[in-house]
């Protein structure tokens, strides 16, 4: 693992310390959101396929297709994270590379899932894998990655846009993509919508069945050929591989969402609907994306009853889809659904009836931005969390205030960056940590691109942003709205808890967030743990060592 | 006007809920030391809610009251004495049935204010009548002190000391409402209604509220931060309300300026107890912050 007194730093335009270059990789440092440029000129190929005459590429087994594809040491293979917490595709493929002995291998998945963490660790320590390319790493995964120990380099960060952007310029060059199909057919026609583990869409996966050398797609629904929706083409897709069972449709989808009974977090939503009204952007021909975490699904359930009491209409909207997205389409709220991810039960049936209406856009199209537009740069209004934010208005959403990876980034920067209007909701202290700080332990968004910070004890306005501030100057602002800066936040934060604890950094590079640029933002360091509950436990002995102390 | 529309009762022995307690845009906050609290956490409760006074900000609007343990228990003049502080703006007094159990309380802050530096008279009082005694006390229970602000109802022990059944229709304790109204304003104080304890039933409360509303309440006692909001929309006046109380004002004006005794607005005349709504909706918006037009946007 390189450690920080073993490379040269240079400084970005946060002021974060970036390493010029990391093993041999020139690294290139954040400049600004929209100020970096494509370094190569062409899109990374694939290689050629070869049919000759076979009628049929079905295969039986994973370790057939892992056969038949030669994967070898030191290789790179990739997942989706459709199948959220119930996805039993990357437990099943890594533990048969784990039988076959291949080691070193890169583990390039879009974003991952307690459910995997498991076999992710144990082959992490016999060194299967040795290194990740992200997406994100979250959970006990990603405070194994804070350890610093096992890994052969740093994990890069990235967003949803980030990495369709590195896979699509070569950053990440996948030799073998494993996706998971709800409903496939005998050439690869592949989709989300039917099937027993039907997730909606499959469009985390597109860019991997593009750029991937060998695509080996899973099944446990095999249909006759020709498979509608073809969302992924039989042209990209080697070999399909039929299996018992790839996911527990239990822990795919939620049967229904609830939303937060907290009457802080109820607030924080409110207040957002509140001040994006006050601001404009609820009108007809309005856009939006607000995700399926607590204080967003309120947000929408808010967002919906204030565009019913004006009578306005939303053109379409982007999900995180959830049953409150698909009532506002049925009820003629919103003319178009955009799904990134569906996350229950609901979405998943809107996706297969109204294809008309409901439909999945490919990640690159939403989000890269390098791509040739994305859908993000069309967002009036964007509803985000953060673990915490800073006086420049940067977001952390990586990294957990005690310094350890533990949060997925998803498209964080990428709709802060595109959106007219980025809200940022979130409660002032979580715990005994403060949310609103002087820095952030990690940026992962960078303040630039964040308007609107609403917390439970006021709301702060980007002073970036003239023109809001002006609006809000013009109007009436209701009094339990309480419009302040954000130092002043700051300090109502750090009256309640206390001055922000440091974490406690050890001397290890462990990971690299990567803008959706493809410029380094920020560098996230191993973490000595200070009290037991910031712990991972790499071994037994540092366990006992741990308990000791506190005790 | 002070306005009381609506008092959220927050558990006195909850580090968690006290902080974030002012944040819902309640009128009035009433930590609770009374029936929130089992005997066990009692003197917890009493230290807790008395630090939280002294550092918790509840914003600045927010009228920051304490519901301490009837006078009689052996809680109540301990709770007086360690709450009394700069920032505790009233006392809610549970349990009345006389004069005397508010008059005892008056002379002890009184002594604790004269103790502690603080101006004399600030705290205001609420006395809760929630027995048959009470309510029919309540005619001398409302003049007995000056620092009394207003007096409530307490549902739920009313209506099992009198013998009835809860109901959605308020049956039971429907004359002791009006009692309590009738005592309020010959005092002239405000009276205030109970809790509706079903916080999920939004049509429910909001339909309880109404009906107090009409019967003359100022406000009512809620113990969900999501009751608040119905309450309001309930007690706040309307658009339309707004607009016709500041067309009686301009009538008003109007006839002044011609110097004419009658006043009319269109073909109807307006006489004293329109006027008297007119100036209390204005009232009422003008402490809620609702727009006001003026006379010019109201032609």
């Amino acid at each position: 693992m390189v450690t920080i007194d073993k490379v040269e730093w240079v400084e970005n335009a946060i002021g974060r310390k970036i390493p010029k270059e990391i093993n041999g990789e020139k690294l290139y440092p954040y400049r600004g959101p929209f100020a970096h440029k494509p370094t190569k000129t062409h899109k990374y190929g694939p290689r050629l396929g070869f049919i000759a005459d076979q009628r049929s590429e079905v295969l039986s087994s994973i370790s057939e297709a892992i056969d038949r594809v030669g994967l070898k040491d030191g290789w790179t293979i990739s997942f989706h994270h459709h199948f959220r917490n119930g996805d039993h595709v990357m437990n099943m493929v890594l533990a048969e590379i784990e039988k076959k002995g291949i080691m070193d291998l890169t583990l390039a998945p879009s974003s991952t899932f307690p459910c995997q963490e498991e076999a992710i660790i144990r082959c992490i320590k016999n060194g299967t894998i040795s290194k990740i390319e992200g997406g994100s790493a979250r959970g006990n995964f990603g405070r194994l990655v804070s350890t610093g120990e096992y890994l052969n380099g740093p994990m890069k960060i990235r967003s949803h846009g980030g990495r369709v952007r590195a896979i699509e310029s070569g950053d990440i060059q996948i030799d073998v993509a494993f996706i998971g199909a709800p409903s496939a057919d005998e050439l690869g026609n592949l989709n989300g919508v039917n099937g027993p583990s039907a997730c909606g869409t499959i469009n985390f996966a597109y860019a991997d069945s593009i750029y991937a050398t060998n695509v080996v797609a899973i099944t446990d629904n095999l249909v006759p050929y020709p498979n509608f929706p073809m969302s992924i083409s039989q042209e990209r897709v080697d070999y399909v591989v039929v299996v018992d069972k790839i996911g527990d449709p239990e822990k795919i989808a939620s049967g229904e969402l609830r939303i937060t009974k907290s009457p802080t977090r109820l607030k924080i939503a409110k207040d957002a609907v509140r001040i994006a009204e006050l601001l404009g952007y609820i009108k007809d021909g309005m856009n939006f994306q607000a995700g399926a975490g607590g204080i967003s699904l309120a947000f929408t359930d808010y967002l919906d009853q204030k565009m019913k009491e004006k009578g306005v209409k939303a053109l379409w909207a982007q999900g995180g889809t959830t049953k409150f997205l698909v009532d506002m389409l049925e009820e003629g709220r919103v003319e178009k659904l955009i799904t990134g991810q569906a996350f229950d039960t609901v979405a998943i049936k809107s996706m297969r009836d109204d294809p008309i209406h409901h439909v999945d856009l490919p990640i690159g199209a939403y989000a890269n931005i390098h791509g040739k537009g994305c859908t993000v740069n069309k967002l009036d209004i964007v509803v985000l969390g953060a673990s915490e934010v800073d006086l420049d208005f940067n977001c952390n959403t990586a990294t957990l205030s005690n310094g350890l990876i533990a949060e997925p980034v998803g498209g964080h920067s990428d709709t802060a960056a595109g959106s007219a209007l980025s809200i940022i909701t979130v409660p002032l202290f979580r715990g005994r940590y403060p949310v609103i700080v002087d820095k952030c332990t990690t940026v992962v968004t960078p303040g630039d691109t964040i308007d609107v910070v609403v917390t439970e004890r006021g709301i702060a306005i980007n002073p970036k942003r003239k023109d809001l501030l002006e609006i809000l100057e013009k109007i009436r602002i209701p009094k339990d709205l309480r419009i302040c800066t954000i130092e002043e936040l700051h300090k109502m934060a750090y009256d309640i808890t206390g001055t922000k604890v440091e974490p406690n950094f050890g001397d290890k590079i462990v990971a690299l967030i990567e803008y959706r640029d493809g410029t380094i933002i920020d560098v996230v360091r191993n973490v000595k743990p200070r009290y037991y509950e910031d712990a991972v436990f790499v071994d037994d002995k540092q366990k006992k060592d741990l308990e000791r102390r506190e005790n | 006007m002070k306005l009381r529309r609506s008092r959220l009762y927050v558990p006195g022995n909850n580090p968690k809920m006290i902080p974030p307690a002012g944040l819902y845009g309640g009128d009035v906050i009433s930590l609770d030391l009374e029936d929130a609290v089992h005997p066990d956490f009692k003197i917890d409760a009493r230290m807790l809610v008395s630090e939280a006074l002294k550092v918790v900000d509840f914003g600045p609007t927010v009228e920051v009251t304490v519901r301490i343990n009837p006078i009689n228990t052996r809680w109540g003049k301990w709770d007086i004495k360690q709450i009394v502080c700069e920032k505790l703006d009233g006392i809610y007094i549970p349990k009345v049935e006389a004069p005397e159990d508010v008059i005892q309380v008056d002379e002890l802050v009184t002594e604790m204010e004269d103790k502690k530096g603080l101006e004399i008279g600030r705290i205001k009082l609420f006395a809760t009548m929630e027995t048959a005694k009470g309510i029919l006390n309540s005619k001398d229970i409302a003049v007995c002190s000056k620092r009394l602000a207003g007096i409530t109802i307490g549902g739920e022990d009313l209506t099992a000391d009198l013998g009835g059944v809860r109901s959605s229709d308020g049956l039971a304790i429907h004359t002791s409402r009006q009692l309590i109204i009738l005592a309020a304003r010959a005092a002239g104080i405000q009276a205030i209604d109970t809790v509706y304890s079903d916080f999920s039933d939004t049509e429910g409360l909001k339909k309880e509220t109404e009906m107090i509303k009409k019967m003359g309440f100022d406000g009512k006692a809620c113990i969900h931060p999501s009751q608040i909001e119905v309450i309001h929309d309930v007690f706040d006046p309307s658009e339309d309300e707004i607009k016709y109380a500041v067309r009686v004002m301009k009538a008003i004006e109007d006839a002044k300026e011609k110097g004419s005794g009658v006043i009319a607005l269109g073909k109807k005349m307006v006489d004293r107890p329109i006027v008297l709504k007119a100036e209390k909706i204005l009232a009422l918006a003008e402490a809620a912050e609702l727009p006001v037009p003026t006379f010019d946007e109201v032609e």
